[in-house]
Parts: structure tokens; sequence; C-alpha cells
């Protein structure tokens, strides 16, 4: 089965001279959920954008569903449901109304239509509200509505652009049961960008953390993790130690990796750092060699985000 | 094409919805020619006693007059529609999705001429109420809606044009009160064109404005000249038809800045 979503080397500049994408690639494969994290205008948005045929790339290839973003912009429309990240409802008409016209555009008709825009306002809870205009919804119905919308005509590829920001703790649980839903239920590929680390880490099968335009990293949440994995462990010395006698004195603790020695500092990792420790300490003493502070820090997606993105995650 | 007649029937139902449900406008949208019809008929009643004018009643000579610049006053605000579906983020909706790209721009044009046919008629009522006599008959009275349709056509696609490409309401703003004045005065709307300086008058034969008055002045009296009629009615459809291709190729320079 071919992938659902491919993008290679994606350019974008915006009149003003700013930088939004700098060669981003990446592939969505079919019925996988694959989260886009990053900060504030990495590129996320501008990413979207582009798979759902609004902006044109600089440069750079994509292809939706096995079409060209470029070439065939008409028929990735198609098979694409789009939930942009700024809610984009017709506020002046109702719920029902804004449902059965993305329907028709997308050239449902009659019966079906009906049935399906009622299936859609009982599955996202808006039926009881849905002859009121959309002005006076709450946000998180506005918001689901989007997703409504985006599902009408059955996608094949869904793309949503932080779709549980704005919600309350509650709406964030309903619609990440929701698109976890779509997921298995109607095997749709699903490209979704968010800030939370924790919507990722439940959602996407894999995810890739994007900065500066371009993807930094990418794999399985696990595997992302799984990259970090054990606590960091830092042993502040006296004294600069003799090298290989320091790098001798710790090898015969069991547990830890990845050990790193640059001036007074020697950092390593271990599986359980707070039983590593006494060991490490006995081991450097007996060697003679002074340990002045020692700290231990658990690994979590934000010190993967850290990592990669080069900043702390304030969400 | 079938396609984009669907689309266009489609996105303009989705705005005439919204446009019924705001009362207040449709009620202004009336006075205005009304409160036109009645000062520029008092302020000139008896400009047509000036030598050259021609004679007749000032009534009769107005109505076409406030009918054209109806058209053009109430067409070129259509542009906000644009800068509102930008704001509100339907625009980008719709453009991920299969809809014409030129439904989008024509529901908008179609919101004006539908609005603007009730408003031709009104002024029509009015005129006639206010004693005005239609020497052409039905026939002149049709070639004038189809006039004025034709001239909000072309000034309703122009101001999406500007909508799409500026994306700034005081652009629109600026660029209508610019040229609301000069392109109904440089124009028989009020004024014969015989009783214009000569630099005028040829302005005014590159006014769409012109171009309107005169075919409807031409139906209107008690023995059209068709010929007239024709040649303006075409070059309108003309200049309508390059606008809106305008006004949908703009979507091209829109997609690299959004
Ligand atoms: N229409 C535009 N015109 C000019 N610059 C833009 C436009 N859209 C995005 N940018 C810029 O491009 C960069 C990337 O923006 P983008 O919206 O893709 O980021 P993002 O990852 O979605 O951020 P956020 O998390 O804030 O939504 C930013 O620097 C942004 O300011
Ligand atoms: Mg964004």
């Amino acid at each position: 089965m071919s992938d659902a979503v491919t993008a290679e080397e994606l350019r974008k500049s915006y009149p003003g001279g700013v930088r939004a994408l700098d060669g981003l690639t990446l592939t969505v494969r079919a019925g996988e959920v694959f989260g886009l994290l990053g900060p504030n205008g990495a590129g996320k948005s501008s990413t979207v954008k582009i798979l759902t045929t609004l902006a044109r790339p600089d440069s750079g290839r994509a292809t939706v569903a096995g079409h060209d973003v470029l070439r065939h912009p008409e028929r990735v429309r198609r098979e694409i449901g789009v939930v942009p990240q700024r809610s984009a409802l017709d506020p002046m008409a109702s719920g029902r109304d804004n449902l059965t016209l993305q329907g028709r555009i997308f050239g449902v008709r009659g019966k079906a239509l009906t049935r399906r825009v009622d299936e859609l306002l009982d599955r996202f809870g808006l039926a009881e509200a849905a002859g009121r205009t959309v002005r006076g919804w709450s946000g998180g119905m506005q918001r689901r509505l989007d997703v409504a919308l985006a599902l009408v005509h059955k996608p094949g590829v869904l793309f949503l652009d932080e779709p549980t920001t704005g919600l309350d703790p509650e709406g964030r649980a309903e619609m990440w049961t929701e698109i976890g839903r779509l997921a298995a239920d109607e095997s749709m590929a699903i490209l979704l960008t968010t800030h939370y680390l924790d919507e990722a880490d439940r959602l996407a099968g894999r995810l890739a953390i994007v900065d500066g335009g371009k993807i930094v990293t990418e794999g399985t949440p696990e595997q992302l993790k799984g990259e970090l994995r054990g606590d960091a462990v830092h042993l502040e010395l006296r004294q600069p130690p003799d090298e290989p006698r320091a790098r001798q004195a710790i090898s015969h603790v069991a547990g830890l990796r990845e050990v790193a020695l640059e001036g007074r500092t020697l950092s390593a990792r271990a599986d359980d750092g707070a039983a590593a420790v006494p060991a490490a300490l006995a081991a450097l003493e007996s060697a003679g060699i002074g340990v002045a502070t020692v700290t231990v820090a658990r690994p979590s997606l934000d010190d993967v985000y850290l990592r990669h993105a080069g900043r702390r995650f304030a969400a | 094409m079938t396609t984009l007649l669907t689309h266009t029937y489609w996105m303009t139902n989705r705005r005439l919805k919204v446009l019924i449900k705001q009362p207040a406008f449709v009620v202004i949208m009336l006075v205005q020619p009304a409160i036109w019809l009645f000062l520029f008929g008092n302020l000139f009643r008896r400009v047509v006693e000036l030598p050259g004018f021609g004679g007749g009643d000032y009534l009769d000579y107005i109505v076409p007059g406030v009918v054209a610049m109806t058209a053009v006053s109430s067409s070129m605000w259509s542009g906000m529609g644009v800068l509102e579906e930008i704001e509100r983020g339907t625009m980008n909706r719709l453009l991920t999705t299969p809809v014409a790209r030129g439904a989008i721009m024509n529901a908008l044009v179609m919101e004006q001429v539908l609005s603007l046919t009730v408003q031709v008629a009104a002024v029509i009522l009015l005129g006639l109420a206010a004693g005005a006599s239609y020497p052409g008959g039905v026939a002149g009275l049709l070639v004038l809606l189809i006039a004025a349709l034709l001239l909000g056509t072309v000034f309703s696609a122009l101001s999406n044009t500007v909508g799409m490409l500026a994306r700034q309401r005081e652009t629109i703003i600026g660029i209508n009160t610019m040229l609301l004045l000069p392109l109904t005065f440089l124009s028989s709307a009020f004024m014969a064109s015989s009783l214009m300086p000569s630099w005028m008058r040829t302005i005014a034969d590159w006014n769409p404005v012109n171009w309107a008055l005169d075919a409807a002045r031409a139906a209107m009296t008690a023995s059209p000249d068709w010929g007239v009629v024709l040649s303006r009615g075409a070059w309108l459809l003309g200049l309508a038809v390059v606008m809106l291709v305008l006004s949908t190729r703009t979507f091209r320079a829109y997609q690299k800045s959004v």
C-alpha cells in the first residue's frame, strides 16, 4: 500500500523574508496517526497548508493519497479532510447548514447527505444545538464542528492542525477518544500537529519534531524516549581526575552507560539512577576520587523535545 | 462548467441566507437610493432648462442616473465580503475543498447582483410614484436593469480583486471614496454629456458608468436606438467577463501569501 502523505525537501518563504520551511521531509504511512510536534513558528501550519493545497511551496515535492499536490491539487482536495488551526465556520449559519453545505461541495446529495449530517451531529454531541447559529456556540462545540466538517465526505487522509488547542481537559479527552477511533475504525491516515507532548504520546503512532522549518528527529514516541532511556546522572568531581583511573573505577558499576567525562563533570545514563548513584560514589571514593555533587534526572518526551528543539517546552 | 454553475448556486445560497438575517442592512440598502433620487431630483430640477440639455422632465432624466450610481456604490463594497471570508478562515477552508475557485468569487458578485435587482426595482417604482414617465416601456426598463447589473458585476469583481490582493479594509474604503464621485459625475448620470467640457466628455467616453447610461437612455426613449444599446451592452459585458476572470486569477497570488 502506498504512503498517505509524502513530502520531500519542502521550502517556503513568505513575502518579507520569513523562512517558514527549510527542507522539510516527512512520510505518513497509510492508516497511521503521525504527530508533528514543534514550538511556535516551527512550520507546522505551513506544512499543513502546503499538503492541503492551500499554499504552494517555493520548491520541493509532495503527494497526498498518491496525488501530486502541485500537479493535481483538485484530486488531492477530494481525498482530504482539513481541520485548520483557527476555527473556520460560517458563524451566521446553523451547525446543520454548515455541515450540509460542506457535504454538497463534495457532491454528497439527498438522503445520503441528511443521514451523514445527522450521524456526525450525533457523534460529536452536537445534535441538540444543530439548529442554532454557530455564533452562539461554545468554543469546544465549534471545534468539534470543525472536525465534523472535515469528515463529511469520509476522507482517506485527515489533517488536524492543533485540534485540541483551546479545549478544556474534558473536551480534550473526548477529542482524543474520537481521533483514536477515526484512526482505528476508519483506518484513516491522520497528520496531527500539536503543542501537547502528552497528546502526541497518546495519539501518534509515529511523531516528528519540527523546528526552524525542518524535521529534527522522528520515530515512535517509544523510540524517541528510548534514545534518552534511563536517567541522566551527573557527578561533579572535586578535582579533575586522572581519566583512565576514573573510567576504570566507574566501569565496574552495574547499570551505568554512556559515560562521558569532561573536565570535572562525569555524566552517564542509568536505567535506575537512584540505585546506581551509591555504587558509583563508592567506586569513585575507593579509587580516591572525591565527588562534590550528584544530580539525577528522569527522561520524558519533554527531554526529547528539549534536546531537539533546543528549548524547553512551554504549553 | 456545470460544476462552476452548481457551486456558484450553493455558494450564493450560502451568502444570501446570511444577508436576509440582517434586515437593517436590507432597509439601508433601499433607503440610500431613495435619498439620492429625492436630493438630486430637487436640487438639479431646473438644469433641464439649460440651453442644450434638451428639455424634458428632470425626474425622468435622473432615474437611470440614480440607478447607475447605486449600482456602482453598492457593488464596490463587495470586497469587504472577501475580507470577511478570509478573516473568518472560511476562505481557507473552502480552498482546501473541491469547490470551483470561480464560484467563491461569483457568489460574492451574485449577492451584489441580486440585491441590486431589488434596489433598481425600488428606484423605478419610487420614480413612478413621484411622477416619472418611462416612454421606453418595459423593454426600456429591462435594459436599464441589465445595464445596471453588468455595471454592478464590473465593480463587484473589481472590488473582490482589490480585496484579495490588498487584504485590507482601508484600501477598499480609500479606493471607493476616491472613485465614486468622479465615476458618477464623469458620466451623464445627472448632467447631459453635451453640457460637459470637451475633455470631460472624452474621459466619459471611457467610463463604464457612461456606457451603462448610454445603453439605458437609448432604450428608455419612445423610439429606442438599439444599435447604441447593443454596442454599449457588449462593451459592458466584455468588461464584466474580464473582471470576473481577473478576480478568479487572484487565487494564484493569494496562494503565495497565505
Ligand atoms: N501568511 C504568512 N505570512 C507571513 N509569514 C507567515 C505566514 N504564515 C506563517 N508565517 C511565518 O512562518 C513561520 C512558520 O509559521 P507556521 O504557522 O507554519 O508555524 P507553526 O509551527 O504552525 O506555529 P504555531 O505553533 O504558532 O501555530 C513563522 O515564522 C510565521 O511567522
Ligand atoms: Mg500553526
